[in-house]
């Protein structure tokens, strides 16, 4: 607690997750404009468009470890943050399509024109201005996160209570979007995006800018995150985590710290989902499915909650196996695979992935530093009382 | 009750409970208790499971909400019934559980530093930095416990003797004006006991204190004002030695 807080922040792995992050993000884009599409090394325009899409899944994967690694919420409706927040995107690309659209209506987006609305509902006003979609991508999902949270913290919900209740908010957020009448299309959904602040939505640049801002936005958050967990602020958490009576006890008023941690966690998840959205190029009401967000935990699980790194590692991996086991002849099987993983991450790893590394990692360093401190232990056990009263110093 | 004690009014007690009662599901756990801790006050109460002992700690931390009666904190300057946890802590009462309940991730200096009399809010532990002034309080708290060659160990990896302490510690370095301590000595070694008795007296020359405990050597040791609790009510107060030679005790807590 004493170092600087930069140095706490950027431990090792810390620093190599981010450097590997950023050589990643150079590197795609060099693989797929600058290397000719003859050459074995080229990256196809397919394979930038898909890993973009797993940097947002590990970014929405960040966003649940911070909550469920480091304050144990277990949040199995996080996929409705995503959502939203994809969903802000999706009306800003809606509303640049202007008369290019199948009706050529220059304010109302085609479904609207389809359902006879006469104008735009108040709710998609300010949408065509890029700020303002921005805002709105962290605002709604942190709105929803902050008045949800705040019930549900001050009642005390907790455990799988909360996690269920979680899974009721976005399964309700999934009927209301499916509804034409909500507003924001329906079944269907929003898609046939033209452009994105002028760019060509399909064109290979942008499809690689669209990439390194998901890299930069995953590694801007994964700072945010370690800031938050290696202050006196993510000891707190920890201490709720652990012991939540006994944090109370202490004075610290937990359902404050619940409740900031679960808002920023939800405006990640926002940001996720918005970066998500001009790369798939459709949102429907399907990213609400409660199965979704169950999904997304899985990815933290197999990753490793309580580590940060893992999340974004477990998001590659599981859906790295996704998109190998459905396509192709081992489509049917995927979600025994999945269901599998999960059980088999659940007995023979539960630490994820990076959690059992650290702590193998920290076995062979205790052994190795047990040994030397030994005798430094025995010089302080006679400064006070017997020997026989301080077993600890003598293991 | 007119006794000049028993006025939430003009009371001088630090800590004072009137005809408190509590009732889950029918059992009454509390029974009209009333008592009073003065200042600087060591008291320990003794009874057989079930008296309320724990019950009573939770009505005075806000845990649980007493059916009926008053509890005030500080002269009677705090109704304590309508405060939460978070309230009465920030007033100034600590509370060691029965288990000890350390932050077991956390190191035995991480431990003490959360509990540092300290701005508990969100923004101030957000950008919060350590001071000189807070690791010289953090020393002391550790060198009167004896936990200081331990420091940067994991608190889950302390034997149990050393976990109490350690949660000893951590009411400590709250800073509070009452510490509730619930069985402190439970699961300790004879010479672990005595220590823990030695450490409560020093602790009570700054502060007051009140300790739930079973065993009998122990607070003979402590020495000071004995409660005898029973079915949710005081059954005798007094010295160790009245008490234990109150029939009543005999009868339902020590036995013959």
């Amino acid at each position: 607690m004493t170092s600087h807080p930069l140095i706490r922040m950027l431990d090792r792995g810390s620093t190599l997750f981010l450097v590997l992050l950023g050589a990643f993000a150079i590197a795609i884009p060099v693989l797929n404009l600058l290397v000719p599409a003859t050459s074995s090394l080229h990256v196809s325009t397919y394979l930038v468009a898909l890993l973009g899409k797993y940097i947002c899944y590990g970014l929405l994967a960040l966003s649940i470890d911070l909550i469920w690694g480091y304050v144990g919420i277990l949040s199995l409706g996080h996929g409705a943050f995503f959502a939203l927040g994809g969903y802000a995107m999706g009306m800003y690309l809606m509303r640049q399509i202007g008369t290019r659209g199948v009706y050529a209506d220059p304010i109302l987006p085609d479904f609207m024109v389809f359902l006879n609305w006469k104008e735009l509902p108040f709710f998609w006003y300010g949408f065509q201005n890029f700020g303002y979609a921005m805002f709105m991508v962290l605002f709604v999902p942190g709105l929803l996160a902050f008045v949800f949270g705040w019930f549900a913290f001050r009642s005390r919900v907790t455990g799988v209570y909360l996690s269920i209740i979680t899974q009721a908010l976005t399964y309700a957020l999934l009927l209301g979007f499916f509804r034409n009448n909500f507003g924001f299309g329906g079944n269907n959904g929003l898609t046939d995006f033209k452009d994105i602040l002028g760019f060509n939505i399909q064109a290979d640049t942008t499809r690689n800018a669209l990439l390194v801002i998901s890299c930069l936005a995953l590694g801007l958050c994964f700072l945010i995150c370690r800031a938050i967990v290696t202050s006196k602020f993510g000891k707190v958490l920890v201490a709720i985590r652990d012991a939540e009576a006994r944090t109370r006890f202490m004075g610290y008023r937990v359902e404050s710290y619940k409740l900031f941690v679960f808002t920023v966690s939800a405006c990640m998840a926002g940001v996720a989902g918005a970066l998500y959205v001009p790369q798939v190029g459709i949102i429907n009401p399907s990213e609400f499915a409660p199965a979704n967000s169950i999904e997304a935990v899985i990815w933290v699980a197999v990753g490793g909650r309580g580590t940060l790194i893992g999340p974004v590692l477990g998001a590659f991996v599981v859906n790295y196996t996704k998109t190998f086991f459905t396509t192709g002849l081992l489509a049917p099987y995927w979600l025994f695979v999945l269901g599998g993983l999960f059980i088999g991450t659940t007995l023979f790893l539960p630490r994820g992935i990076v959690g059992a590394w650290a702590h193998w990692r920290a076995g062979v360093k205790e052994k190795s530093e047990a040994k030397r401190s030994a005798e430094a232990e025995d010089g302080m056990l006679p400064t006070r009382g017997s020997p026989s009263t301080q077993p600890g110093a003598a293991e | 009750m007119t006794d000049a004690t028993y006025n939430s009014e003009t009371t001088s007690a630090l800590l004072y409970l009137n005809d408190i009662s509590v009732s889950f599901d029918g059992f009454r756990a509390l029974n009209e208790l009333s008592f009073v801790i003065e200042p600087g006050e060591m008291r320990a109460i003794i009874g057989p499971n079930g008296a309320g002992k724990t019950t009573m700690m939770d009505v005075i931390t806000g845990k649980t909400r007493p059916d009926t009666g008053d509890v005030f904190f500080e002269q009677g300057k705090y109704d304590l019934s309508t405060l939460d946890e978070t309230e009465i802590a920030t007033l100034g009462i600590g509370r060691k559980f029965q288990k000890p309940t350390v932050f077991e991730m956390h190191t035995v200096e991480d431990n003490l530093q959360l509990a540092l009399k300290n701005d508990r809010g969100v923004k101030a532990t957000l950008f919060w930095s350590s001071s000189p002034e807070q690791e010289t309080r953090l020393d002391e708290v550790l060198e009167t416990v004896r936990l200081k060659h331990l420091r940067h160990r994991i608190a889950g990896s302390l034997s149990h003797g050393q976990k109490q302490w350690l949660e000893i510690a951590m009411l400590l370095a709250q800073d509070p004006k009452l510490l509730l301590v619930d069985e402190p000595v439970a699961g300790m070694t004879d010479v672990e006991t005595m220590q823990t008795a030695e450490l409560l007296r020093e602790i009570n020359r700054t502060k007051s204190v009140v300790v739930v405990e079973h065993d009998m050597a122990f607070v003979r040791e402590l020495g000071v004002k004995v409660t005898c609790l029973h079915e949710g009510s005081v059954l005798a107060e007094g010295s160790i030695d009245q008490v234990s030679a109150n029939d009543r005790v005999v009868e339902v807590y020590l036995g013959r």
